[in-house]
C-alpha cells in the first residue's frame, strides 16, 4: 500500500506535477490570503473605534458608551477569532509551498515574520483575552487600556506585514550573496517607503470597511426604529471616522502609485493599460484593454495628461507603455487593470457616502434620511470589495515576479511537493474556510440584528468594586 | 562575537520557543481533548473551556512565533521543514484552526446539537495537534528521507506520504498524547473546583503510569532509532536535562498523590519542557539529520541565516521575550483564580 502512495506521488513529481503544484499553490495562496482578508480589515479599524467608545466610557461614565464598547465588542470577537485562526495559514504556508522562495529570501524576509509574532501577535492575543474575560478582574482604567494595546498590536503587525509585502515589491537592504537574497541593512527594509505607504494606504482602508460596518448595522436599526439614541451615536462616531478614512486612503493611494508609476512600470502600465510609451498620457474614461493585440480595444472619454499628472505631479511626463516591457515580464493586464478601476470608483464612492453621512448626523436627520439608511446598509461590503481589489492589483500586478526583479514565482514554488498533495490542500482548505466562512457571517449576522443588550448594571457594579 | 556562536544562540533559543511552545499549549490542548471525559454535562464543559478561554490564544502565539524565528535564523531549515513535511502540517493546520474557533463558536448558539458539535470538534482538533506535533518531532529527532546538497543548491525528499508514521514517529506522537493528557488533566484539576476538579486530579493520576511507561519506551528506543544519545555520552554534563525530565516525572506523581496539586502542575509544565529539550539537545548541531547521508543533515551551520540577520533577531528577542514573560505572568495572575459553575453562568462574556 505504502509503495503504491509513493509510486502514485512519484509520478505526479515527474509528469508535469511540478507545474500542477505551481498552478495550484498560486490558487490556495490566493483563497487563503483573500479568505484571512475579510477578517483583517475590520478588526484594524473596529479595535480602534471600540478602544474608543470604552475610554469615552472610562471619561465620561456614560453607561450608552459602555452598552456600545460591548455590543460592538462581541462583533468584533465573531470577526476576529476566525482571522486569528487563518492567519497560522499564512505562515505555515511559505514554508510548505514556497519553499524555493523561504530559502532564498528568508535572511531578509523571515525577520519581519518573527518581529511580527513577537512584538504585536504577543500582545494582541494576550491582551484580548484580558479584554474579554477581564471585566470583573481589572479596574475600568486597566480594562480600556487591554483594548487599546489589542489595537495598537493589530495596527503594529499590519505594519510589520506591509514593510514585508514592501520588501517584496520594492527589495531594498539586501545583496544576493551565498545563492540568496541576505539583508544588508535593516533600517532601510524598516523605512522602505513602498512599504510605509502601502501600509497607510491599507491601514486606512481598514478603517473605511470598520466605518462602513458600524454605519450600515446602525442604518439597519434605525430604519427599524431600535434604540435610536444608541445607534445615531454609533452612525455619527462611525461618519466622522470613515470620512478621515476615506479621504486618508484616497492620500496614500495617490502617493502609492506615484510610488509604483517610479519603481513597478509594468504594474503601474498594467494599471492604467498603457501599451506606448509616451509624454503627458492622459487618461480614458472608458477603456477596455486587449492582450493579444497589445493595444486598447475602447478608448473614449478621454481628460488629457491627467495619468502623466497622477503619476510623476508632472502634466508632461513620460509614461513606459506595456511593449516595452519583454511579454514574459508583463502582468496580466485585464485582471490588474479593472480591479484598478473598480477599486478607485468603489473609493470615490466611500468619500461621497462618508460625506453625507456627517452632513445627516451633523444636521441632526440622519433617521429621516431612510433611503441614504438603506443606500448604506447595502454598502457594507464594497469597502470589503475594494480592499480585495487593491491587493489583486498589488499581487497579480508584480507577475511573474514573486520578489520584483529578483525572484520569479515560477522559481519560488517547493520542489518537494507534488500537484496532488497541493490539490488535496487545496481541496480541504476550501471546504473548511467554506464551512467556516458560513457559519461566522451568519453569527455576525444573528448578533448585529439583535442590538445590544440592555443590562450593563451588573457590571457596573462589579467594576465599581474592582 | 562570530557566527558560530549566534547559531548556537539560535539553536538555544528555536529549542526555547518550541518547548515553552509545548509546555503551554500542552495543558490547552491536553485540557482540550480530555474534556469530554472530565466533565459529566455542559455545565462543567463549559466550566473546563472557559479555564482556558483567557490564555490560550496568546498560547498559540509561541507556536507562531518558533515558526517565524525558524523561517528568520535557519531558513533553509524552515523551507524544507514545512515542505518535507506538508501533508502532517496541513492536517495540523486544519485541526489548530478548529480549535481555535470551535471556542469562540460553542456558546454563540443554544442548543444540544450546536453545542454537541463543537464538543467533539474540541476533542479531535486538540487531540489531532497533540499526536502529529509528536509524530512530526519524533521524524526531526530521528531523521527523515532527505538527499541536500548545499553547493548546487538541490533538496530531494525520498519519503512517501506515509513514511512518517514509523514505528518511532509513533511512538512520540502517543508519548506527546500521554504528556499533555496528564498535564492538561492537571491544569483543569488546579484551576476548577469541586467533583470536577477531584475528578480531573484523579484522571491525572490514573494516566501516570501509563505515561511512565510510554515515557520510558520512548527513552529506551530512541537509542536504537536515533542519534540523540551520543552527545549525551561525549558531553555527560548535558545529562542534567534528561535528568530534570525524569525528575519532574517522578515529583509529578508524589505531589499529585498527595493532593499537592499546584506544585504538581509545575512539576508537569517542567516534565513536558525537558522531555522535549532531552530530544532537541540530542540533537545539537543538526536541526533535521537526514537518514540517507550525513552531508544532507540540515545542521545550525549550513542553514542558517547570515550573522548580520541573526544578530538583529537576537536583539529582537533579548528586548521583547522578557516582556512578553512579563506580561503574560502577570496575565496569569489576574485570572489566577479558579473558575466555578457560578462564574460560567453569570458571565454573559464566558464561552
Amino acid at each position: 500500500m505504502q509503495h503504491l502512495l509513493q509510486l502514485w506521488s512519484y509520478e505526479f513529481v515527474f509528469q508535469g506535477g511540478r507545474m500542477d503544484a505551481l498552478m495550484l499553490s498560486r490558487v490556495q495562496f490566493a483563497v487563503t490570503c483573500m479568505f484571512h482578508f475579510i477578517f483583517v480589515p475590520l478588526t484594524l479599524g473596529i479595535s480602534v473605534m471600540i478602544a474608543w467608545m470604552e475610554t469615552r466610557y472610562v471619561m465620561t461614565g456614560d453607561e450608552m458608551w459602555l452598552r456600545m464598547t460591548k455590543f460592538w465588542g462581541k462583533l468584533f470577537l465573531i470577526n476576529f477569532a476566525l482571522g486569528v485562526v487563518t492567519g497560522i495559514t499564512m505562515e505555515f504556508q511559505f514554508g510548505m509551498n514556497w519553499a524555493e522562495y523561504s530559502r532564498y529570501v528568508g535572511d531578509i524576509f523571515g525577520a519581519p515574520l518573527a518581529i511580527e509574532a513577537t512584538v504585536a501577535f504577543f500582545l494582541e492575543s494576550v491582551f484580548i483575552g484580558l479584554w474579554i474575560f477581564g471585566w470583573n478582574k481589572v479596574s475600568k482604567k486597566v480594562h480600556a487600556l487591554s483594548i487599546w494595546l489589542v489595537a495598537i498590536a493589530t495596527n503594529l503587525s499590519g505594519l510589520v506585514i506591509l514593510l514585508a509585502n514592501g520588501w517584496m515589491q520594492h527589495p531594498v537592504g539586501y545583496v544576493l550573496r551565498n545563492n540568496r537574497a541576505e539583508m544588508v541593512d535593516f533600517m532601510a527594509v524598516l523605512t522602505n517607503p513602498y512599504g510605509l505607504i502601502k501600509f497607510g494606504h491599507q491601514l486606512l482602508s481598514g478603517y473605511a470597511v470598520a466605518a462602513f460596518f458600524v454605519m450600515g448595522i446602525s442604518a439597519w436599526h434605525l430604519l427599524r426604529k431600535n434604540e435610536t439614541d444608541f445607534f445615531k451615536r454609533s452612525f455619527r462616531m462611525a461618519a466622522i471616522f470613515g470620512l478621515f478614512a476615506t479621504l486618508m486612503v484616497a492620500f496614500f493611494g495617490d502617493l502609492h502609485s506615484v510610488e509604483i508609476a517610479k519603481t513597478q512600470p509594468a504594474k503601474f502600465a498594467a494599471m492604467e493599460s498603457i501599451w506606448e510609451t509616451k509624454k503627458g498620457v492622459g487618461m480614458n474614461l472608458l477603456l477596455l484593454p486587449s492582450e493579444a493585440s497589445e493595444s486598447n480595444i475602447i478608448e473614449k472619454f478621454q481628460i488629457p495628461n491627467l495619468v502623466s499628472l497622477l503619476a510623476f505631479h508632472d502634466s508632461n511626463a513620460e509614461i513606459q507603455g506595456l511593449k516595452s516591457i519583454p511579454k514574459d515580464e508583463r502582468p496580466p493586464v485585464l485582471p490588474v487593470f479593472a480591479s484598478f478601476r473598480i477599486m478607485v470608483g468603489l473609493g470615490s464612492y466611500l468619500v461621497l457616502a462618508s460625506l453625507l453621512a456627517v452632513f445627516f448626523s451633523y444636521k441632526g436627520s440622519i433617521e429621516s434620511q431612510r433611503l441614504f439608511l438603506k443606500l448604506l446598509v447595502f454598502s457594507i461590503p464594497l469597502p470589503y470589495i475594494a480592499n480585495q481589489l487593491g491587493w489583486i492589483v498589488a499581487e497579480v500586478g508584480r507577475q511573474p515576479w514573486i520578489v520584483y526583479g529578483v525572484l520569479k514565482t515560477s522559481d519560488a514554488v517547493s520542489r518537494n511537493i507534488s500537484g496532488l498533495q497541493v490539490a488535496v490542500s487545496l481541496f480541504g482548505f476550501t471546504v473548511l474556510y467554506g464551512v467556516l466562512g458560513v457559519i461566522d457571517i451568519y453569527l455576525l449576522f444573528k448578533y448585529a440584528r439583535k442590538g445590544p443588550e440592555n443590562d450593563v448594571s451588573e457590571l457596573i457594579h462589579v467594576q465599581g468594586r474592582a | 562575537m562570530e557566527l558560530s556562536t549566534f547559531q548556537i544562540i539560535w539553536f538555544i533559543l528555536w529549542g526555547f520557543l518550541w518547548g515553552t511552545y509545548f509546555m503551554l499549549d500542552g495543558f490547552v490542548l491536553g485540557t482540550g481533548f480530555m474534556s469530554g471525559f472530565l466533565a459529566r454535562n455542559d455545565t462543567e464543559r463549559r466550566v473546563l473551556i472557559n479555564t482556558v478561554g483567557p490564555v490560550w490564544d496568546g498560547n498559540e502565539v509561541w507556536l507562531v512565533t518558533a515558526g517565524g524565528a525558524t523561517f528568520a535564523a535557519f531558513p533553509t531549515t524552515y523551507a524544507l521543514m514545512f515542505s518535507n513535511l506538508y501533508s502532517a502540517l496541513l492536517l495540523l493546520l486544519f485541526a489548530l484552526i478548529v480549535r481555535g474557533v470551535s471556542f469562540e463558536f460553542r456558546g454563540k448558539i443554544d442548543g444540544t446539537p450546536w453545542t454537541g458539535g463543537w464538543d467533539k470538534a474540541i476533542t479531535i482538533s486538540s487531540f489531532l495537534p497533540a499526536f502529529l506535533f509528536g509524530v512530526a518531532f519524533g521524524n526531526l529527532f530521528m531523521g527523515i528521507p532527505m538527499r541536500n546538497d548545499f553547493t548546487a543548491i538541490t533538496f530531494a525528499y525520498e519519503g512517501g506520504l506515509l513514511s512518517l508514521l514509523n514505528p518511532y514517529g509513533l511512538l512520540t506522537g502517543v508519548l506527546f498524547v500521554m504528556l499533555f493528557a496528564v498535564h492538561g488533566s492537571l491544569y483543569a484539576a488546579v484551576k476548577t473546583t469541586g467533583e470536577l476538579s477531584e475528578r480531573a486530579a484523579a484522571m491525572a493520576n490514573k494516566l501516570w503510569l501509563p505515561l511512565l511507561v510510554v515515557t520510558t519506551a520512548f527513552m529506551a528506543y530512541t537509542y536504537p532509532a536515533t542519534k540523540l544519545y551520543d552527545n549525551y555520552l561525549n558531553h555527560p554534563a548535558l545529562m542534567v536535562i534528561p535528568f530534570i525530565a525524569v525528575a519532574s516525572l517522578l515529583m509529578l506523581k508524589a505531589s499529585a498523590s498527595s493532593g499537592k496539586l499546584h506544585r504538581a502542575f509545575t512539576f508537569s509544565c517542567l516534565t513536558v519542557a525537558f522531555v522535549f529539550f532531552t530530544g532537541i539537545g540530542g540533537l545539537f548541531p543538526n536541526l533535521i539529520p537526514s537518514t540517507l547521508d550525513v552531508a544532507s543533515n540540515l545542521t545550525i551551520y549550513n542553514s542558517s541565516s547570515s550573522l548580520y540577520t541573526l544578530r538583529i533577531m537576537t536583539v529582537v528577542i533579548l528586548i521583547f521575550v522578557p516582556i512578553i514573560i512579563a506580561y503574560k505572568i502577570w496575565i496569569y495572575r489576574i485570572f489566577r483564580a479558579r473558575v466555578t459553575s457560578e462564574d460560567v453562568l453569570n458571565n454573559p462574556e464566558a464561552y
